[in-house]
């Protein structure tokens, strides 16, 4: 009855011992003498590893991700194409985009569709994931090596298209922060001239649904 | 009684206070920056020069911070609980030389409360008094945390209150006086070899370990760990009332650490350079500073065992006191009055503190192949779980 009930077999037990103490170890001075020599070797052999911080700046990783900049291309415009994929990636939605159409009669933006009228990133907001920087076609958001970022409002912290344009201009000669592809112009969404057909992104068993073409059957009707 | 004596009293007290005050605040600096230190950081070091503004910023935060009394505490014992922490500290502090007494200039005194014979009992009785700020504030608080700090502060204190009282007795037997003064004069009589660390190192160690209980240090600050009760006792003290628990704590060390000095380590007492009998120009000064020298370098000591040894368990901590200590000491008690009884050379009394020491580790070590040999059967356990036979 007793070795039915038993949730672990008796062969699977092994019995620790607690070690013996010897002589000095049950007197505990040997052991307290050799911890205070430790605590006096770390204080005659001084070596700090704390940070100074305002004097000493952090030596952040490559991929350390900061505050968001707007990539310039060439001509010095604004590189984004109002898309909406940073701010539709975006978990935290702190992304806002109004986007317009570009005038086509200025010679400066004849290349070009469309463009964002307004573009603001709540910074208080923003949970620094790099999603944004990832979902854009063109190369035009991006994080910095800026840390410390401060404000003394909610307001201030709401960066507009401006204020990220500004960025992008204090951070682009810094070397921690280059401009990651397509130097200067637009990325490679923007050169399509007519969309590539869209092939299935692995290989699909033959027999399966997803292989064959879309019947008409399949959507509803009316 | 004159005036001037009055006057000179009030000064003392005045300075000696504020002496006090000051390096308490300088302690606790002291304390941060060595903490740090040991743990591979720099500590304070940006208020002033290397942090030296610290204390003050420190002080003028505690003043200005807000006093939060809590709805639901007991008001008059919660204002109690650090007053009396406080003042039980100062008042311990009152006898205590920090100088050679009897040389001192009539301008000046080195001890605030002269002529106290019976200074060790006093010591005593004052400071295990200070407990009761910690078990009033504790149950004042009314809060789970601090009750429960407080009832392991005063379990501790009465345990520990013992060996202490009795590490001493061989002391006070040797010099055949309770005042401080006079214990320190017996040393100083004889020289180096004349402290009591020769004659008596087990009570120094007895005694040391348990004026680390009695002042809350670790590792045996079970009445405040941190890591279990929030902040101990004083969980729901902020601002100056809980600056006046840490002085009062702080206090409480310094007077140990100067009992330390005085009854082990011969006070003021230094070979060459501060005898018994030297009187040349500034030997009083002398004095002081070899005194205060040697509680500088015991609160180090304090502070280094601090943050080296981890916190006892409270079971261990009983443990030390009931089956460690306290038979350790009678035994000190009952080595010195033999000796002194039947007028055996001075040189028997450190071996047999060895004798003693090495008996406790000898129990200590076969104690365990005791219990083990035992086999122990929790009989038929209804869960069916394996038996133990070792």
């Amino acid at each position: 009855m007793a070795e039915e009930l038993t949730p672990i077999s008796n062969d699977d037990v092994v019995w620790m011992e607690e070690p013996e103490m010897g002589f000095w170890e049950s007197t505990f001075l040997p052991a307290i003498f050799s911890g205070l020599k430790n605590s006096l070797r770390h204080v005659t052999d001084f070596k700090p590893v704390t940070q100074q911080y305002p004097e000493e700046k952090p030596d952040l990783p490559l991929n350390y991700r900061g505050v968001h900049r707007l990539n310039r291309d060439d001509k010095g415009r604004v590189k984004c194409v109002a898309c909406m994929m940073c701010s539709t990636a975006c978990p935290a939605r702190c992304i806002d985009i109004v986007a317009e159409e570009a005038p086509k009669d200025d010679p400066l933006w004849a290349d070009r569709d469309k463009r964002p009228k307004s573009f603001v990133i709540d910074e208080l907001k923003c949970i620094y994931c790099g999603m944004c920087e990832e979902a854009c076609p063109v190369d035009s958001i991006e994080l910095t090596h800026i840390y410390d970022l401060t404000g003394m409002t909610r307001q201030e912290m709401k960066f507009n298209k401006e204020k990220l344009l500004e960025v992008f201009d204090k951070t682009k000669d810094n070397p921690r922060d280059p401009i990651r592809t397509h130097r200067g112009v637009l990325g490679p969404a923007s050169d399509f001239t007519s969309l590539p057909p869209v092939g299935p992104a692995t290989q699909i068993p033959q027999g399966d649904k997803a292989s064959k073409p879309v019947s008409t059957d399949v959507i509803k009707q009316g | 009684m004159s005036w001037e004596f009055f006057l000179v009293t009030l000064i003392t007290i005045g300075v000696a206070f504020g002496g006090l005050m000051g390096t308490i605040a300088y302690l606790i600096l002291v304390e941060r920056r060595l903490a740090a230190f040991i743990q591979d950081r720099y500590g304070p070091n940006r208020v002033g020069w290397a942090g030296l503004l610290q204390p003050i910023a420190d002080g003028a935060k505690f003043l200005l911070k807000e006093d939060v009394i809590p709805g639901y505490v007991n008001k008059t014992l919660y204002i109690l609980g650090p007053s009396i922490a406080v003042f039980t500290a100062m008042a311990g502090f009152a006898i205590v030389p920090f100088g050679p007494v009897d040389q001192a200039p009539s301008w000046m005194r080195f001890v605030i409360a002269p002529d106290v014979n019976i200074g060790m009992i006093y010591i005593f009785c004052v400071g295990s008094l200070g407990v009761y700020g910690v078990i009033l504030g504790g149950w004042a608080s009314n809060n789970k945390y601090s009750s429960l700090g407080s009832m392991r502060a005063s379990a501790q204190v009465v345990s520990y209150e013992i060996p202490l009282g009795m590490s001493i007795i061989g002391v006070v037997l040797m010099t055949s006086s309770l005042s401080l003064n006079d214990i320190l004069m017996h040393q100083a009589k004889f020289g180096i070899l004349g402290w009591n660390v020769w004659t008596q190192p087990l009570a120094l160690l007895i005694f040391f370990v348990s004026a680390l209980a009695e002042t809350n240090r670790l590792p045996f600050d079970l009445s405040e760990c941190e890591q279990e009760l929030v902040g101990g006792f004083h969980t729901e003290y902020s601002s100056m009332k809980f600056a006046l628990y840490f002085l009062g704590e702080y206090a409480h060390i310094i007077t140990v650490c100067f009992l330390t000095a005085i009854l082990f380590f011969g006070g003021w007492q230094f070979p060459l350079i501060a005898e018994a009998d030297s009187a040349y120009l500034g030997a009083t000064l002398v004095k002081v500073v070899v005194l205060l020298t040697k509680v500088l370098l015991i609160i180090l000591l304090i502070m280094f065992i601090r943050w080296t040894i981890p916190r006892f368990r409270f079971d261990q901590l009983m443990n030390l006191a009931w089956l460690g200590l306290i038979p350790m000491a009678a035994l000190n008690i009952l080595v010195v009055m033999t000796a002194k009884q039947f007028d055996w050379p001075i040189w028997t009394l450190p071996l047999g503190s060895l004798a003693i020491f090495v008996a406790a580790g000898l129990i200590g070590t076969s104690g365990k192949f005791i219990v083990s040999d035992q086999t122990v059967d929790f009989g038929e356990s209804p869960e069916g779980y394996a038996h133990v036979h070792s």
